[in-house]
């Protein structure tokens, strides 16, 4: 957009900025709050409320929350269910969008179909509990990971992506001898590299995010993802629902702000590591394009 | 055959030879093999749960499973309308529903306007940026700092309002404040994510009209209001039609974490009255048969928005 040197002109444009800027500001905030109120004292946070820059950085809510296993396991448990579950959701996500998007498939439009539906219509909370429950996933990690496995909006994503690379690629691999698996791995999954690591990282989040499946399919605490853990610290500490069932034995008391606020720390950071690397390619727009079939 | 390009065979007319048919399926097994696992997924956790709504239909033991259980006919559903909790459940999701279309929904449209007015290109990245971050946290997360912000002893908020000399309010138990927190947690944690759809749109919008209008001496509001609103209007349609169809998807997660015995009459909606008859009480066929009314309704509402949209000339989604 060219310039706009008129009064009016300059007025608006201050305007934008300083909303702009607010809006931003207002959205980093309550982060930010967190992150210095866990690293605050316990006197200073009670003190002043809301701090941005503790006069004295105090590590003391982080060793109070290592100081047991809980939180440790809970991080390995969610850093277990992220790790094998983006591998076992992009290994049964890519296989099946390679294969949705050969146009000489028979069928192809019918699996489609198949798969579409699901996103429109859903047996719901209880049957699908029932057959995870028949499957004896109940109460095991797998409960966390196989039940949410693939993500259509993601499968589609991933084949349209693989759809639009260029037909003669795998025209000339053929007459080279390759074969589909050859193929699939060798030409498509290298040409492909941005759209499998941004869905990966897609599929990174939702399971490093995990809670509803952890509610409805794990019962023991041991096996808590961070998620239920922080839920359980933060929100039933404070005796605040109706449903105070399985309340883990280390945080009886109601902890103090500065542990809520570690704990919460300890479950975004590593979303917020991650973050960079996501916005690098939906900042593009290149995923936009492809979201319909 | 097989040297014919891919796009030759699907181009080919269906009226080919059974033979033919079968030779084409046969050439194509790896790629079956390839699909067999991601099949198989949908059809356990997809298609056998839709199969498993016929337990709303019974008065289902989970010992004695599907096949075990007695048929008892529509008597679920005949419960389901005369409860009373149905009519509340009914009223908070479209309260819920009328509050996010008038106040979450706007909200990223008038940024992705703002946003576009950028002109310095580090600025827009940078407030992008940091909008987009409560997207990717998990509700539990959202919900959570809500919460440690809000609370009675020692938050923020409330010590501000003693600090001012007001009363202080207790926000979480309170069934007046359920909504407006509901609603300020989804605006902080979507609006900006919203605004990729709208960019989208307008970064396709000829700077050409810009300039003519510039020429004639339209400022920067009018060409707002005469340039950029009516060129993503046909997006406004779509999402807003897409939205209707979603009204009874306002989240599991997030309702339920802010779900307590004080609020419930105003925060129950269809997905946690499932999940507390279901799970908790042990009602698995009433609860399936809640379920089933919301999905079948929530179906219905899709396909007639998709209707809509198509009617008003725009492009269908599915």
């Amino acid at each position: 957009m060219v310039h706009d040197k008129t009064i009016g002109g300059r007025l608006f444009d201050g305007a934008v900025y300083v909303i702009l800027f607010l809006v931003a500001l207002v959205t980093i905030l309550p982060f930010l709050h967190i992150i210095a109120g866990s690293l605050t004292t316990v006197d200073e946070l009670a003190q002043k409320r809301f701090v941005l820059f503790p006069t004295k950085i105090s590590w003391d809510a982080y060793a109070y929350i290592f100081s047991t296993n809980t939180i440790f396991r809970s991080m390995l448990v969610s850093i277990g269910v992220t790790g094998f579950g983006t591998l076992f959701s992009m290994i049964l996500t890519s296989l099946m969008a390679y294969g949705l998007s050969r146009r000489d498939l028979v069928g192809r439009k019918q699996l489609m179909f198949m798969i579409v539906f699901t996103m429109l219509f859903s047996g719901g909370m209880i049957p699908t509990f029932i057959v995870v429950k028949s499957l004896g996933m109940i109460d095991s990690y797998a409960a966390l990971i196989v039940p949410t496995a693939i993500n259509a909006f993601n499968l589609i994503i991933l084949r349209s992506f693989f759809q639009n690379l260029p037909d003669g690629l795998e025209e000339s691999a053929k007459i080279d001898g390759c074969n589909d698996w050859g193929i699939l791995f060798r030409i498509v999954i290298p040409l492909s590299m941005p759209a499998i690591a941004t869905i990966s990282l897609f599929y990174a989040v939702t399971y490093w995010n995990t809670y509803l499946p952890a509610i409805l399919y794990i019962d023991s605490a041991e096996k808590w993802p961070i998620q239920v853990l922080l839920r359980q610290i933060v929100i039933l500490a404070s005796g605040l629902t109706a449903d105070s069932s399985g309340f883990s034995d280390d945080f009886v008391t109601p902890p103090d702000q500065t542990i809520k606020m570690a704990v919460i720390v300890v479950a975004t950071v590593p979303v917020l590591l991650v973050y960079p690397f996501l916005q690098k390619y939906f900042d593009k727009g290149a995923l936009l394009g492809s979201v319909k079939g | 055959m097989s040297s014919n390009s891919a796009s030759a065979v699907a181009a080919v007319k269906p009226d080919m030879k059974k033979h033919d048919l079968r030779r084409r399926i046969l050439k194509n097994k790896a790629i079956y093999l390839m699909i067999l696992p991601g099949l198989l997924y949908f059809v356990l956790f997809k298609y056998f749960p839709m199969w498993g709504l016929v337990i709303s239909f019974q008065e289902y033991r989970p010992y004695d499973g599907i096949l075990g259980s007695d048929w008892v006919g529509f008597k679920h559903y005949q419960r389901l309308f005369t409860e009373p909790m149905f009519w509340t459940i009914f009223r908070n999701t479209i309260i819920l529903f009328l509050m996010n279309l008038i106040f979450f929904f706007p909200v990223p449209i008038i940024l992705a306007i703002l946003l576009n007015e950028v002109r310095l290109q580090a600025f827009k990245r940078f407030v992008q940026t940091i909008v987009y971050i409560p997207h990717f946290m998990s509700w539990v997360i959202i919900v959570s700092i809500s919460f440690v912000m809000v609370t009675m002893d020692g938050g923020m908020i409330n010590e501000g309002l003693d600090a001012m000399g007001m009363q202080k309010v207790n926000f979480l138990l309170s069934d007046e404040w359920f909504r407006p927190m509901y609603i300020l947690q989804v605006i902080w944690r979507e609006a900006g994510w919203g605004t990729i759809v709208y960019l989208a749109a307008i970064a396709a919008i000829d700077p050409q009209l810009y300039e003519a209008s510039r020429m004639d001496g339209a400022n920067r509001f009018r060409q707002i209001w005469h340039i950029t609103l009516p060129s993503i209007r046909s997006v406004i349609v779509i999402l807003l039609i897409l939205k209707i169809g979603d009204v009874l998807e306002l989240g599991f997660e997030h309702v339920y974490l802010l779900l307590n015995a004080m609020n419930r009459n105003v925060a129950e909606i269809f997905d946690t009255y499932v999940y507390t008859a279901g799970l908790k009480q042990g009602q698995f066929s009433f609860s399936t048969a809640v379920g089933f009314f919301k999905s079948f309704v929530g179906l219905v509402l899709v396909m007639s928005a998709n209707w809509l949209a198509k009617k008003f000339g725009e492009e269908g989604v599915y």
